[in-house]
Protein backbone atom coordinates (compact mmCIF):
# COMPACT_ATOMS: atom_id res chain seq x y z
CA UNK A 1 0.00 0.00 0.00
CA UNK A 2 1.30 3.43 -0.89
CA UNK A 3 0.85 6.28 1.58
CA UNK A 4 2.49 9.65 2.17
CA UNK A 5 4.63 9.88 5.31
CA UNK A 6 6.03 13.29 6.11
CA UNK A 7 5.57 14.28 2.49
CA UNK A 8 7.28 11.24 0.98
CA UNK A 9 5.55 8.35 -0.79
CA UNK A 10 6.25 5.05 0.95
CA UNK A 11 5.23 1.43 0.31
CA UNK A 12 4.21 0.06 3.67
CA UNK A 13 2.77 -3.13 5.10
CA UNK A 14 1.19 -1.58 8.20
CA UNK A 15 -2.58 -1.73 8.48
CA UNK A 16 -2.87 0.90 11.19
CA UNK A 17 -0.98 3.89 12.53
CA UNK A 18 0.59 2.05 15.47
CA UNK A 19 1.89 -0.65 13.13
CA UNK A 20 3.29 2.03 10.84
CA UNK A 21 5.32 3.55 13.67
CA UNK A 22 6.64 0.08 14.47
CA UNK A 23 7.46 -0.55 10.81
CA UNK A 24 9.34 2.76 10.53
CA UNK A 25 11.13 2.24 13.86
CA UNK A 26 9.44 5.16 15.62
CA UNK A 27 7.67 3.00 18.17
CA UNK A 28 9.54 4.24 21.24
CA UNK A 29 10.27 7.75 19.94
CA UNK A 30 8.82 11.00 21.28
CA UNK A 31 6.56 11.68 18.31
CA UNK A 32 3.06 12.94 17.65
CA UNK A 33 0.96 11.77 14.75
CA UNK A 34 -1.64 13.15 12.39
CA UNK A 35 -3.62 11.40 9.68
CA UNK A 36 -4.95 13.46 6.79
CA UNK A 37 -4.38 16.70 8.77
CA UNK A 38 -6.18 15.49 11.89
CA UNK A 39 -4.42 14.71 15.17
CA UNK A 40 -4.36 11.06 16.25
CA UNK A 41 -3.69 10.47 19.94
CA UNK A 42 -1.04 7.96 20.91
CA UNK A 43 -3.72 5.77 22.46
CA UNK A 44 -5.83 5.87 19.28
CA UNK A 45 -3.10 4.84 16.84
CA UNK A 46 -3.79 1.13 17.09
CA UNK A 47 -7.44 1.63 16.13
CA UNK A 48 -6.67 4.05 13.30
CA UNK A 49 -6.57 2.07 10.02
CA UNK A 50 -4.48 3.24 7.07
CA UNK A 51 -5.77 3.41 3.54
CA UNK A 52 -4.16 3.85 0.15
CA UNK A 53 -3.10 7.48 -0.40
CA UNK A 54 -3.36 8.51 3.24
CA UNK A 55 -1.21 11.42 4.41
CA UNK A 56 0.57 10.73 7.68
CA UNK A 57 2.60 13.25 9.65
CA UNK A 58 5.06 12.07 12.28
CA UNK A 59 6.44 15.04 14.19
CA UNK A 60 9.12 15.32 16.84
CA UNK A 61 10.41 18.10 19.13
CA UNK A 62 12.57 20.68 17.41
CA UNK A 63 14.07 24.07 17.98
CA UNK A 64 11.54 26.88 17.67
CA UNK A 65 11.15 30.62 17.97
CA UNK B 1 18.50 40.04 41.54
CA UNK B 2 17.59 43.35 43.18
CA UNK B 3 15.02 43.18 45.93
CA UNK B 4 12.79 45.53 43.96
CA UNK B 5 12.37 42.90 41.23
CA UNK B 6 11.83 39.93 43.51
CA UNK B 7 8.17 40.72 44.09
CA UNK B 8 7.63 41.92 40.54
CA UNK B 9 6.65 38.57 39.08
CA UNK B 10 5.46 37.81 35.58
CA UNK B 11 2.11 36.01 35.79
CA UNK B 12 0.99 33.86 32.88
CA UNK B 13 -2.09 31.67 33.20
CA UNK B 14 -1.67 31.41 36.95
CA UNK B 15 2.05 30.57 36.86
CA UNK B 16 4.64 33.05 38.16
CA UNK B 17 8.10 33.76 36.83
CA UNK B 18 10.92 36.04 37.92
CA UNK B 19 12.42 36.43 34.44
CA UNK B 20 10.70 38.60 31.86
CA UNK B 21 12.92 37.42 29.02
CA UNK B 22 11.62 34.47 27.04
CA UNK B 23 13.95 32.96 24.47
CA UNK B 24 13.57 30.88 21.36
CA UNK B 25 15.73 27.83 20.80
CA UNK B 26 16.28 27.96 17.03
CA UNK B 27 19.25 28.95 14.86
CA UNK B 28 21.97 28.60 17.51
CA UNK B 29 25.44 27.55 16.31
CA UNK B 30 25.43 24.47 18.56
CA UNK B 31 23.45 22.77 21.32
CA UNK B 32 26.11 23.82 23.84
CA UNK B 33 25.81 27.49 22.90
CA UNK B 34 22.02 27.17 23.05
CA UNK B 35 22.25 25.86 26.62
CA UNK B 36 24.75 28.51 27.68
CA UNK B 37 22.68 31.27 26.11
CA UNK B 38 19.48 30.21 27.88
CA UNK B 39 21.41 30.20 31.15
CA UNK B 40 22.96 33.62 30.42
CA UNK B 41 19.53 35.01 29.56
CA UNK B 42 18.13 33.68 32.82
CA UNK B 43 15.14 32.54 30.78
CA UNK B 44 12.57 30.40 32.54
CA UNK B 45 10.43 29.90 29.44
CA UNK B 46 11.68 28.83 26.00
CA UNK B 47 9.83 28.27 22.77
CA UNK B 48 10.02 24.97 20.91
CA UNK B 49 8.37 23.47 17.86
CA UNK B 50 7.38 20.21 16.22
CA UNK B 51 8.87 19.24 12.89
CA UNK B 52 9.02 16.17 10.70
CA UNK B 53 11.57 13.62 11.79
CA UNK B 54 13.83 12.92 8.85
CA UNK B 55 15.96 9.97 7.92
CA UNK B 56 15.69 8.18 11.23
CA UNK B 57 18.21 10.64 12.70
CA UNK B 58 16.31 10.97 15.98
CA UNK B 59 17.68 14.52 16.16
CA UNK B 60 14.48 15.61 17.85
CA UNK B 61 15.01 13.35 20.80
CA UNK B 62 18.48 14.77 21.49
CA UNK B 63 17.10 18.29 21.41
CA UNK B 64 14.20 17.44 23.69
CA UNK B 65 16.55 15.76 26.19
CA UNK B 66 18.73 18.88 26.23
CA UNK B 67 15.77 21.16 26.94
CA UNK B 68 14.47 18.91 29.71
CA UNK B 69 17.89 18.99 31.38
CA UNK B 70 17.72 22.79 31.52
CA UNK B 71 14.60 22.63 33.69
CA UNK B 72 12.85 25.46 31.86
CA UNK B 73 9.18 25.63 30.96
CA UNK B 74 8.47 25.09 27.27
CA UNK B 75 6.10 27.09 25.13
CA UNK B 76 5.48 25.07 21.95
CA UNK B 77 4.60 27.02 18.83
CA UNK B 78 2.61 26.41 15.68
CA UNK B 79 5.19 28.26 13.59
CA UNK B 80 4.60 28.31 9.87
CA UNK B 81 1.02 27.09 9.96
CA UNK B 82 -0.96 28.74 7.18
CA UNK B 83 -4.44 27.54 8.10
CA UNK B 84 -6.63 27.24 11.17
CA UNK B 85 -6.86 23.48 10.68
CA UNK B 86 -3.10 22.96 10.54
CA UNK B 87 -2.50 25.26 13.52
CA UNK B 88 -5.10 23.44 15.62
CA UNK B 89 -3.73 20.01 14.64
CA UNK B 90 -0.15 21.10 15.36
CA UNK B 91 -1.23 22.45 18.76
CA UNK B 92 -2.94 19.17 19.60
CA UNK B 93 0.20 17.25 18.60
CA UNK B 94 2.40 19.59 20.63
CA UNK B 95 0.26 19.15 23.74
CA UNK B 96 0.78 15.40 23.62
CA UNK B 97 4.53 15.47 23.01
CA UNK B 98 5.44 18.35 25.32
CA UNK B 99 2.80 17.57 27.92
CA UNK B 100 1.69 21.18 28.35
CA UNK B 101 -1.55 23.09 27.70
CA UNK B 102 0.51 26.11 26.64
CA UNK B 103 0.65 26.94 22.95
CA UNK B 104 2.14 29.91 21.14
CA UNK B 105 -0.42 30.15 18.40
CA UNK B 106 0.77 31.30 15.01
CA UNK B 107 -1.52 31.39 12.00
CA UNK B 108 0.53 32.99 9.28
CA UNK B 109 -1.35 34.98 6.67
CA UNK B 110 1.36 36.41 4.47
CA UNK B 111 4.67 34.77 3.72
CA UNK B 112 6.87 37.80 2.99
CA UNK B 113 6.19 39.49 6.32
CA UNK B 114 5.01 36.39 8.22
CA UNK B 115 2.17 38.64 9.32
CA UNK B 116 -0.47 36.84 11.37
CA UNK B 117 -3.82 36.04 9.78
CA UNK B 118 -5.83 37.73 12.52
CA UNK B 119 -9.14 36.24 11.40
CA UNK B 120 -7.71 32.72 11.42
CA UNK B 121 -5.91 33.44 14.67
CA UNK B 122 -9.12 34.34 16.49
CA UNK B 123 -10.88 31.27 15.08
CA UNK B 124 -8.03 28.93 16.06
CA UNK B 125 -7.71 30.51 19.50
CA UNK B 126 -11.41 29.99 20.10
CA UNK B 127 -11.19 26.30 19.15
CA UNK B 128 -8.12 25.70 21.26
CA UNK B 129 -9.33 27.45 24.41
CA UNK B 130 -12.52 25.38 24.23
CA UNK B 131 -10.26 22.32 24.17
CA UNK B 132 -8.50 23.44 27.34
CA UNK B 133 -5.40 25.01 25.82
CA UNK B 134 -3.80 28.10 27.33
CA UNK B 135 -3.19 30.12 24.21
CA UNK B 136 -0.44 32.70 23.63
CA UNK B 137 -1.52 34.22 20.30
CA UNK B 138 1.12 35.79 18.06
CA UNK B 139 -0.71 38.89 16.91
CA UNK B 140 -0.22 42.46 15.71
CA UNK B 141 -0.95 45.68 17.61
CA UNK B 142 -4.55 45.66 16.30
CA UNK B 143 -6.88 46.60 19.16
CA UNK B 144 -9.96 44.92 17.72
CA UNK B 145 -8.11 41.66 17.14
CA UNK B 146 -6.78 41.90 20.69
CA UNK B 147 -10.29 42.34 22.05
CA UNK B 148 -11.54 39.36 20.06
CA UNK B 149 -8.62 37.18 21.18
CA UNK B 150 -9.41 38.00 24.79
CA UNK B 151 -13.05 37.23 24.08
CA UNK B 152 -11.95 33.87 22.66
CA UNK B 153 -10.40 33.04 26.02
CA UNK B 154 -6.78 34.13 25.62
CA UNK B 155 -5.33 35.52 28.85
CA UNK B 156 -2.01 36.61 27.30
CA UNK B 157 -1.26 38.41 24.02
CA UNK B 158 1.95 38.39 22.03
CA UNK B 159 2.02 41.43 19.73
CA UNK B 160 4.83 41.70 17.21
CA UNK B 161 7.47 44.40 17.40
CA UNK B 162 8.14 43.98 13.69
CA UNK B 163 8.24 41.02 11.28
CA UNK B 164 9.76 37.79 12.59
CA UNK B 165 13.52 37.70 12.22
CA UNK B 166 13.72 41.23 10.81
CA UNK B 167 15.53 42.81 13.75
CA UNK B 168 13.76 46.09 13.01
CA UNK B 169 12.71 46.63 16.59
CA UNK B 170 9.44 48.33 17.49
CA UNK B 171 8.01 49.35 14.11
CA UNK B 172 4.95 51.09 15.46
CA UNK B 173 5.58 52.47 18.95
CA UNK B 174 2.37 54.49 18.90
CA UNK B 175 0.24 51.39 18.29
CA UNK B 176 2.14 49.39 20.89
CA UNK B 177 1.63 52.14 23.49
CA UNK B 178 -2.02 52.25 22.54
CA UNK B 179 -2.32 48.48 22.98
CA UNK B 180 -0.64 48.69 26.38
CA UNK B 181 -2.96 51.50 27.46
CA UNK B 182 -6.12 49.72 26.28
CA UNK B 183 -5.35 46.49 28.10
CA UNK B 184 -3.54 47.51 31.29
CA UNK B 185 -4.23 44.23 33.09
CA UNK B 186 -3.51 41.75 30.31
CA UNK B 187 -0.02 40.23 30.17
CA UNK B 188 1.49 41.48 26.90
CA UNK B 189 4.68 39.93 25.56
CA UNK B 190 6.40 41.62 22.63
CA UNK B 191 7.29 38.83 20.26
CA UNK B 192 9.21 39.08 17.00
CA UNK B 193 11.37 41.67 15.34
CA UNK B 194 13.45 42.78 18.30
CA UNK B 195 17.04 43.07 17.09
CA UNK B 196 18.98 44.83 19.83
CA UNK B 197 18.94 45.01 23.62
CA UNK B 198 17.86 48.65 23.34
CA UNK B 199 14.69 47.54 21.52
CA UNK B 200 13.89 45.18 24.38
CA UNK B 201 14.53 47.90 26.95
CA UNK B 202 12.22 50.24 25.02
CA UNK B 203 9.43 47.67 25.02
CA UNK B 204 9.83 47.11 28.75
CA UNK B 205 9.90 50.88 29.43
CA UNK B 206 6.53 51.08 27.62
CA UNK B 207 5.16 48.70 30.21
CA UNK B 208 5.11 45.46 28.29
CA UNK B 209 5.28 42.51 30.61
CA UNK B 210 7.98 40.55 28.82
CA UNK B 211 9.76 40.07 25.51
CA UNK B 212 10.51 36.96 23.49
CA UNK B 213 13.83 36.94 21.65
CA UNK B 214 15.23 34.32 19.31
CA UNK B 215 17.15 35.48 16.24
CA UNK B 216 18.79 38.51 17.86
CA UNK B 217 20.52 36.24 20.38
CA UNK B 218 21.04 33.12 18.29
CA UNK B 219 22.52 34.93 15.28
CA UNK B 220 24.71 37.32 17.28
CA UNK B 221 28.46 36.98 16.92
CA UNK B 222 28.56 35.86 20.55
CA UNK B 223 25.11 34.52 21.48
CA UNK B 224 25.97 33.92 25.14
CA UNK B 225 27.14 37.50 25.65
CA UNK B 226 24.12 38.80 23.73
CA UNK B 227 21.79 36.74 25.91
CA UNK B 228 23.27 38.43 28.96
CA UNK B 229 22.93 41.82 27.28
CA UNK B 230 19.23 41.19 26.66
CA UNK B 231 18.73 40.04 30.25
CA UNK B 232 20.22 43.29 31.53
CA UNK B 233 18.20 45.37 29.04
CA UNK B 234 14.94 43.71 30.04
CA UNK B 235 15.67 44.22 33.72
CA UNK B 236 16.71 47.84 33.15
CA UNK B 237 13.61 48.53 31.09
CA UNK B 238 11.32 46.98 33.69
CA UNK B 239 12.95 48.91 36.53
CA UNK B 240 12.61 52.09 34.48
CA UNK B 241 8.91 51.45 33.88
CA UNK B 242 8.28 50.65 37.54
CA UNK B 243 10.14 53.79 38.58
CA UNK B 244 7.78 55.91 36.44
CA UNK B 245 9.58 57.63 33.59
CA UNK B 246 9.63 61.40 33.33
CA UNK B 247 7.53 62.99 30.64
CA UNK B 248 9.41 64.17 27.57
CA UNK B 249 9.06 67.87 26.72
CA UNK B 250 9.82 69.93 23.70
CA UNK B 251 11.82 72.72 25.37
CA UNK B 252 14.88 72.56 27.56
CA UNK B 253 14.56 72.78 31.35
CA UNK B 254 17.78 73.39 33.25
CA UNK B 255 18.62 70.69 35.74
CA UNK B 256 21.12 72.82 37.65
CA UNK B 257 19.37 75.50 39.78
CA UNK B 258 19.06 78.83 37.98
CA UNK B 259 18.87 80.82 41.21
CA UNK B 260 22.31 81.82 42.38
CA UNK B 261 24.01 81.45 39.04
CA UNK B 262 27.07 83.72 38.76
CA UNK B 263 26.84 86.56 36.32
CA UNK B 264 23.08 86.18 36.23
CA UNK B 265 22.75 89.96 36.12
CA UNK B 266 24.95 90.27 33.06
CA UNK B 267 23.48 90.74 29.61
CA UNK B 268 24.49 88.30 26.85
CA UNK B 269 27.84 89.39 25.48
Amino acid sequence: MQIHVNGKVLDVMAANLAALLHELDYEDAAVATALNHSFVRKTDRVKTPLNEGDEVEILTPRQGG
Amino acid sequence: MPVSLNKDRLKLYGAEFSSRLLTGTAQYPSPAILSQSIAAAGAEIVTVSLRRESGGSRAGEGFWALIRELGVRVLPNTAGCLSVKDAVTTAQMAREVFDTPWIKLEVIGEEDTLQPDLFGLVEAASILTREGFQVFPYTTEDLVAAEKLLGAGCEVLMPWGSPIGSGRGLNNPYALRSLRAHFPDVPLIVDAGIGAPSHAAAAMEMGFDAVLINTAIAKAGDPVQMARAFALAVEAGRLGYNADLMQARDMAAPSTPVIGRAFSDSARA
